[in-house]
């Protein structure tokens, strides 16, 4: 390394990266090959195009993690991956801002409209006379009016909580249970960590990456559960649609979540990177994974208990 | 890992070849790149344009079927805002953001150039589809479902905004953190240039509404393939949400597209009357209030669509609060002018142009925010003259201004001022010619979107195209202006315009590759 004459702060620009060219020509591939596997044009490309994203940003991060440890970055670097994690994951809460908009919206305008309810209830009341709108919606205003031949049916059952004597058994609440204390687990990592105590960080972090992959299980569960007892799709109607749209997108966040905290885990116990002063991989992982966490409580309140 | 250090010493001029595009980290190149992606679309969307006018020349079914004709208004639509004036916007963001801050360059230079290579991929998807069976999309560039949601090669459309959003957002973090973090010291958030003020804002917006964007279109994605029901009414969803969810975007999209323009009107208004600006801090508080407000108006562009009556109030009177800060800007233009020392070049005549135009696109939104007066007005041709005031002489104008006014320092030489006038004035007529008839049309009761239209719009219509055909041939002079200003003209000087402000033009014309290798110390004497 050449050494830092100058007596200003140095900001690192890499000269030239051949990686963002091929990241975009994976994105390319990968794009292009998603739309050909929605409209049923084989799905080869798409794994092409995904094996070459994942593993160009596996390398991407690489990268960056090797310029952090030949200390290339200058506190002012530092600070742009502060910022640039903390407006990531305010994009993140907005696109979650849209389906619970979108629930909002169906749960207190659509549904009620349909049943006849409020200001817009006549188009409901004339469209639809035998809709009845209550939440979840369990038979579909196309089902009030044609039944069994109807193409959009409800679900025959939904995941509230019917009768407090099945709490034991309710998913939800477990999830609920194991993600919130992965919250805490991860703090606890952290605090060690600004302690320099290495081992008591891998641990705990070591058991917020497991509970991580338990609340996907559970959640996997859920959804078997879901599609072969209860009858409740994706296209059970307006419910099933909400249901598994936000659960599903909060549980690729997890799993996403959950890989980038094993990541900082590898690097911790495998690589011996981080301090009590530079650790900012592990800092924007939790923050990602408080993040996550805030959005299943949403989640919890909005779409399993109200 | 020597390899990772070896890169880190001292930086020289830029690299021979082709494949220097492709690896580059240089905010000058990238935003090189953007400028002329968005100028090849530009000409694109125009021909699209062109051919739409064509069409509408006369009454009738001429050159085209309606499937084709609503195929190129919706195409035109999204290439010329989602791949000419954004990118342009960008393009000039990573060319000046640096050197107005006075930093060696963006903050984050490779994920900089991934912003802008995501985009010819994903203009790539979008534009495959010509040559697939059911061919472009044709659902406006509004895509409302359920239109959109039974259309087929929906997914391609859905996915080619994915990554267009994508890369407007990296794009959008890499803007924020440079200004948050790599300012010159001294240089305080209300010293701050009016361009990078705007673009700090207009980040903030993109951040906020593309992945709304994103999730509006992965809910199309599922109805259309997957049997959800968000906006499907037989299984208790609504077409009017997908509607409150897209112009939750589509507003402050709006702004995006004219806020950066409010700074550089700024900039050259500024240069022209050789007077600092007039007001610097209501500006960057009217920008603040117009970008919190376009989150609370979107449903002004659904109207019709029938809400509750509270709603429609509601917005009709958030969507006039907004002419008060846009008053303030306006205002404040004419003051800088007032009494200024004005000289009338190219940039300064765009500017101008501007204020004036973009002040007509502005009043007739106003008469469109009104409700009960909006019934009216909905889907007709005044919605489009409307937005294509504030667009074309709004946002389009100001990126000529800008192009004219920043390429001496790009390019080092100065562009051929009679041919600038020229172009200006051919541009001005053109675009006035186009558009000022479809108020006519519009109140008058031609809707918008169809290929065919009722004899008594005929006259008009005429006018419209051949000033549309005027405003599309003089821009084949802007790409000449600008090509031969790249390859030779008058040296500039470094301050380039009498009366200059601001740290760019304290640097040699072209500005050299890696502009401040030591941040510039900002003092009192500076001049912002």
């Amino acid at each position: 390394m050449t050494a830092k004459t100058d007596t200003h702060q140095k900001y690192y620009v890499p000269e030239e990266s051949r990686i963002p060219i091929v990241f975009a020509f994976a994105a390319l591939i990968a794009g292009f090959g998603a739309a050909n596997a929605v409209a049923g044009y084989g799905t080869t490309m798409l794994y092409v195009g995904l094996v070459a994203v994942i593993f160009t940003l596996g390398f991407w991060w690489s990268t960056v993690t090797k310029e952090s440890q030949a200390g290339l970055d200058t506190p002012q670097l530092n600070n742009a991956y502060v910022y640039g994690m903390a407006w990531f994951i305010f994009s993140e809460v907005m696109f979650f801002f849209a389906f619970f908009g979108a629930l909002f919206y169906i749960r207190s305008f659509a549904v009620p409209w349909l049943g006849g309810e409020g200001a817009k209830g006549i188009a409901g009341e004339l469209l639809w006379p035998e809709f009845e709108a209550t939440w979840p919606p369990m038979i579909t205003p196309e089902q009030s009016l044609l039944g069994e031949n109807a193409a959009v049916k409800g679900p025959a059952e939904n995941m509230y909580l019917h009768s407090l004597r099945d709490i034991g058994s309710w998913l939800p609440l477990w999830n609920t249970v194991v993600l919130l204390s992965s919250s805490g687990t991860v703090h606890i990592a952290h605090i060690a960590l600004k302690e320099n105590n290495k081992k008591r960080f891998n641990f705990w972090l070591g058991v917020t990456v497991t509970l991580a992959f338990i609340f996907v299980i559970l959640q996997a569960v859920e959804y078997y559960e879901a599609y072969s007892h209860l009858g409740l799709t994706l296209d059970s109607g307006v419910y099933g649609t909400t249901f598994f749209m936000l659960t599903g997108f909060h549980g690729m966040h997890v799993l996403i979540g959950g890989i980038f905290l094993l990541t900082q885990l590898v690097r911790s116990s495998g690589y011996k990177h981080f301090s009590d002063k530079e650790h900012f991989g592990f800092e924007a992982a939790s923050w990602y994974w408080h993040f996550v966490d805030v959005v299943w409580v949403c989640l919890f309140l909005f779409v399993y208990i109200l | 890992m020597s390899a990772v250090v070896e890169s880190h010493d001292h930086h020289h001029g830029p690299k021979k070849g082709l494949l220097r595009w492709l690896f580059t980290t240089n905010h000058k190149d990238i935003g090189t790149l953007y400028l002329w992606f968005s100028f090849l679309m530009f000409l694109t969307g125009g021909a699209m344009a062109m051919g739409i006018r064509a069409e509408l020349f006369e009454p009738g079914l001429q050159l085209m079927d309606p499937i084709r004709y609503n195929q190129l208004v919706t195409m035109h639509g999204l290439i010329m805002i989602f791949g000419g004036v954004m990118p342009a916007f960008v393009g000039l963001a990573n060319w000046l953001i640096p050197m107005q801050i006075g930093a060696p360059d963006m903050a984050l230079p490779r994920m900089n150039n991934l912003s802008f290579w995501l985009l010819p991929a994903a203009f790539t998807i979008l534009l495959s589809t010509a040559f697939m069976e059911g061919g472009m999309p044709g659902f406006g560039w509004t895509f409302y479902a359920p239109l959109s949601t039974n259309y087929p090669n929906i997914a391609y459309f859905v996915f080619a905004i994915h990554i267009m959003g994508i890369s407007s957002i990296m794009g959008s973090i890499n803007v924020i953190v440079t200004i948050m973090n790599m300012r010159a010291p001294g240089l305080s958030l209300m010293k701050m240039p009016l361009f990078v003020w705007s673009w700090l804002i207009t980040a903030y917006l993109l951040i906020a509404v593309m992945p709304v964007l994103a999730g509006a279109v992965t809910m199309l994605l599922m109805d259309a393939y997957f049997g959800t029901s968000f906006f499907d009414a037989a299984g208790g969803g609504d077409p009017v949400l997908f509607q409150h969810i897209f112009w939750f975007f589509g507003h402050p999209e709006v702004y995006i597209m004219i806020l950066p323009a409010f700074g550089i009107t700024s900039h050259i208004i500024s240069t022209f009357s050789r007077k600092p600006l007039f007001g610097h801090s209501s500006m960057v508080y009217a920008m603040v209030s117009i970008a919190v407000l376009s989150f609370v108006v979107w449903a002004h562009h659904m109207f019709t669509v029938g809400m509750p009556l509270v709603a429609e109030l509601f917005f009709m009177w958030a969507t006039m609060l907004i002419a008060i800060p846009t008053g303030v800007k306006v205002f404040n233009w004419v003051a800088t002018i007032f009494k200024g020392s004005i000289t009338y070049e190219t940039p300064m005549l765009f500017a101008i142009a501007f204020v004036v135009l973009f002040t007509i696109g502005g009043f007739s939104g106003l008469m469109l925010a009104i409700t009960p007066a909006d019934f009216q007005y909905h889907d007709t041709y005044f919605v489009v003259a409307h937005f294509h005031y504030v667009l074309v002489p709004g946002a389009v104008f100001s990126i000529m201004a800008a192009v004219y006014y920043w390429l001496p320092k790009w390019t080092g030489n100065m562009y051929d001022e009679k041919m600038g006038k020229l172009h200006f004035w051919l541009s001005f007529i053109g675009v006035n010619v186009t558009f000022f008839p479809q108020h006519f049309v519009g109140l008058a009761g031609m809707p918008r979107r169809y290929a065919d239209y009722a004899l008594q719009f005929a006259e008009w219509n005429a006018v419209s195209s051949i000033g549309a055909f005027l405003f599309g041939l003089s821009q084949l002079l802007f790409l000449y202006i600008i090509v031969k200003a790249v390859m030779a003209g008058k040296k500039a000087t470094p301050e380039v315009w009498d009366g200059a402000r601001g740290l760019e033009w304290t640097v040699d014309s072209p500005a050299p590759y890696h502009t401040f290798e030591v941040p510039p110390k900002i003092t009192e004497q500076t001049k912002l």
